[in-house]
């Protein structure tokens, strides 16, 4: 341990602790900029700079580690000078474009401008940066990028893909694909996690909010639904804690904003459950029973950890579940069984999706997501949109008295609720396949598999199934082992583990975000350290505040079979609900170049 | 990131000189268990491929175990790696302040007329790139040029003619 002191209170703090952690636990709150929890520290911006007696020049605090009887001053003169000026500088690189920027108000670099009480800007940089790069699930726009690097570390670090780093050098730096190429047409997933971090309007989320107020103002059928992390979510853009449950405002808010029926992603979550669960059973008992079938099999929910496989794993496509994505699925079932009901051609009717996610703006645009030329889905919003159109709606989120989701593709069970974190879509499949098998329920305390909750990267689970009903004889026996990651990271050590023909599981549920969907690129940017924790309660919470906790208890769902899907896998089910995949190999090398069918006009 | 993407770079490159990538897939090999290696085989790679295009950036990022992006990010930030073809010789002017004054200027001029190329290309035939120093140490012989490995001293225009003159008649080896 090493005393320090710092502006006059005395700290004491490991040694390996940097100045900025050691004046956190005496209270004193040193700006900082590029500093980003759990990734190495870079250094770039130099704002948290501070006074150390006996050093020659001001010191780095999230860099520099303690001594035993430092003495620090974070607020001199000399110190607050020197802050303005880095601040200065970088504004001389930055467009300033601050009015008419997405981020103006959510800014992390125009809130420390005020915090530190910068009211010029002398130093005019070179302007000459590359057009906007915009994908369609992402907008790199290097004339708001002040080289932070935050996005680089998410990219690298956390998310382990590699496609986002500082190319060039100098006034010509940039952050980019290899070469300063597109994010299209490298190897990025999409997972958006760089557009959480950016701390300016450098990066962010392809807007959708245009094209779906022109199809709401068109008066075409517009049909929404809600992916289950949204509702613990989106209370954070009006100022809620995260985690607060307001799934009532939210179906309340998107009847207000105009749509024609206000759905839930949930009910197809259940459905998921119900095709997902009987694949598996499908692939476990050819497997057993001496047939074909690939094991294990991985979830397919995610479209960040689908493009993440095609890419680095393009061999091994077989083991992902041929399920659409739950908010693909709906949107088949919206164009199909809905419009049927309505009698609205599938043609003249527009889906949304309102995802805590920014690859699912890719994954709409996949030439497999179509049925009869028609895209299941037309436009997907971010929880980050969904909140900006309220605000422009001019709907007072927070006063807004509940509503309820419309039937007959509203309703849903716990088990879809925990859709939205780490361990939820396996839990939810256990729920199911352990009682169609045994008829019994799981047997966990409030049926959570306590072994695949939470945000550890890898967790696994073992079931033993000791007695089954006649039809799953072949299960008798059997310990079922299943594993779950969150994060392309933990994807990558669970596929490498399966190259080398090491992996023990029957099951796998990857997300591509750390932590889940509750994490996605898409949701509000938060500062509360506890984030994580609070959302996935809340998803705990929704799900245990609910009569019907298994998917195959949904009575909606039972009906759909019987008046349209017929079988669960059956030949109905798999035109509607299941797809096939594109091996894409390194920066789309295997991939056929048309594989992103063009963006569909909302006309 | 693992041996099946080797191969894939090594089927996505159409036209690439392919006993030139297996050297540099042993050059490779010899390095990268050892961390911190990507410059010495980036350089290495440029003196057998004569330069880095993206597809062989990709070949070295696979086996190395890095990422595309890390590759280039190295290979863009040093002017020393080229991502487009060399030419067969290169000429440097010098622009450090003794050449520039004494003419080093003109010099540039000289070589964008007589070229038809800017800094930094390479003729259309490959037989020059051009390029321009920050002083090469050689002041006393201002306004110096640099072919290759040989420098010429104190070099004026018609010089500087008959100087390209012999190394495209072959006068001159590489």
């Amino acid at each position: 341990m090493a005393e320090i002191t710092i502006n006059g209170l005395k700290a004491t703090v490991p040694d390996d602790a940097t100045i900025l952690e050691a004046a956190k636990t005496v209270g004193i709150h040193i700006p900082t900029l590029c500093n980003m929890a759990d990734v190495s520290s870079f250094g770039s911006c130099r704002i948290c700079v501070v006074e150390v007696e006996g050093a020659k020049t001001l010191q780095v605090s999230c860099l520099t580690k303690v001594r035993d009887g430092m003495v620090v001053k974070t607020n001199t003169g000399k110190v607050r000078k020197a802050r303005r000026v880095l601040y200065e500088l970088l504004l001389s690189d930055h467009d300033q474009e601050c009015l008419t920027c997405s981020r103006s108000g959510s800014c992390e670099l125009q809130a420390l401008g005020e915090t530190l009480g910068v009211s010029e800007t002398r130093f005019k940089g070179e302007h000459d940066s590359p057009p906007e790069d915009v994908s369609v699930a992402i907008t790199r726009d290097m004339g708001k990028c002040i080289l932070c690097r935050r996005c680089v570390a998410a990219c690298n670090e956390i998310q382990n893909t590699g496609v986002l780093n500082a190319q060039n050098r100098g006034f010509d730096t940039v952050i980019a694909p290899a070469m300063e190429g597109k994010l299209g047409d490298a190897s990025c997933v999409f997972c958006g996690q760089c557009t959480v971090v950016c701390p300016t309007g450098a990066l962010r989320e392809t807007d959708a909010t245009k094209k779906v107020w022109e199809m709401l103002d068109s008066g075409k059928r517009t049909v929404v639904q809600v992916a289950p992390a949204i509702r613990v979510a989106i209370g954070e853009e009006f100022g809620m804690e995260p985690g607060s449950q307001v799934t009532g405002k939210l179906a309340a808010a998107l009847k207000a904003l105009g749509f024609d029926d206000v759905f839930d992603t949930n009910f197809a979550a259940d459905l998921t459950i119900i095709e997902e669960g009987t694949e598996f059973l499908g692939r476990v008992k050819a497997a057993l029973t001496g047939g074909e079938a690939t094991l294990p099999m991985v979830t397919s929910c995610s479209p960040g950890w689908i493009k993440f496989i095609e890419h680095h794993y393009p061999d091994r496509l077989k083991h992902i579940s041929t399920c659409k994505s739950p908010h693909m699925m709906m949107g088949a079932l919206v164009k199909s069984f809905y419009a049927e009901k309505i009698g609205v051609k599938p043609e003249d009717m527009r889906v949304v999706s309102v995802m805590p996610c920014t690859a699912k703006k890719f994954e709409i645009n996949r030439h497999e997501m179509m049925n009869n030329g028609v895209p299941n889905v037309d436009a997907v919003l971010t929880t980050r949109e969904l909140g900006r159109m309220i605000r422009e709606a001019g709907i007072d989120f927070c006063a807004l008295p509940d509503a309820e989701f419309e039937n007959p593709l509203g309703m849903s069970t716990g088990a879809a609720d925990i859709f939205g974190v780490t361990g939820g879509v396996m839990e939810a499949a256990l729920r199911t396949v352990f009682e169609l098998v045994t008829g019994k329920e799981l047997p966990f305390d409030k049926l959570h598999v306590t072994p695949i909750v939470g945000f550890e990267q890898v967790k696994e689970a073992a079931i033993t199934i000791e007695d089954t009903l006649p039809a799953y004889a072949f299960l008798k026996g059997v310990t079922v082992k299943v594993a779950v990651t969150s994060g392309t990271a933990g994807a990558t050590m669970l596929m490498d583990q399966l190259e080398k023909g090491e992996s023990p599981y029957h099951f796998i549920e990857v997300m591509g975000c750390p932590g889940g969907c509750i994490m996605g690129g898409g949701q509000p940017r938060s500062k509360d350290p506890d984030v994580k924790q609070k959302r996935l309660k809340g998803l705990y919470t929704e799900d245990e505040g609910k009569v019907l906790r298994k998917s195959h208890e949904n009575p909606y769902i039972t009906k759909l079979y019987e008046e349209y899907l017929g079988e669960p896998n059956g030949h109905k089910a798999h035109e509607l609900l299941h797809t096939h995949y594109t091996p894409r190999g390194m920066e789309n090398r295997l991939a056929d170049k048309e594989m992103v069918r063009k963006e569909v006009s909302p006309a | 990131m693992d041996g099946k993407t080797v191969t894939a770079a090594k089927n996505g490159c159409e036209g690439c000189n392919q006993e030139a990538f297996d050297e540099i897939g042993n050059i490779i090999d010899l390095y990268k268990d050892k961390e911190g290696s990507l410059i010495q085989v980036l350089h290495r790679a440029q003196g057998i491929y004569g330069y880095l295009p993206l597809e062989l950036q990709s070949y070295i990022a696979d086996g190395l175990g890095l990422s595309l992006s890390e590759v280039s990010g190295v290979v863009t930030f040093y002017p020393f790696f080229k991502t487009k073809p060399q030419g067969k010789h290169t000429i440097s002017i010098c622009m450090g302040t003794a050449c520039y004054v004494r003419g080093g200027k003109k010099l540039v001029e000289t070589i964008r007329d007589l070229l038809g190329i800017e800094v930094g290309e390479t003729t259309e035939d490959g037989m020059f790139t051009f390029v321009v120093e920050r002083c090469i140490g050689a002041c006393g012989l201002a306004p110096a040029v640099m072919v290759d490995d040989t420098v010429y001293r104190q070099v004026d225009e018609e010089m500087l003619k008959a100087i390209i003159e012999k190394y495209r008649k072959g006068e001159v080896s590489a």
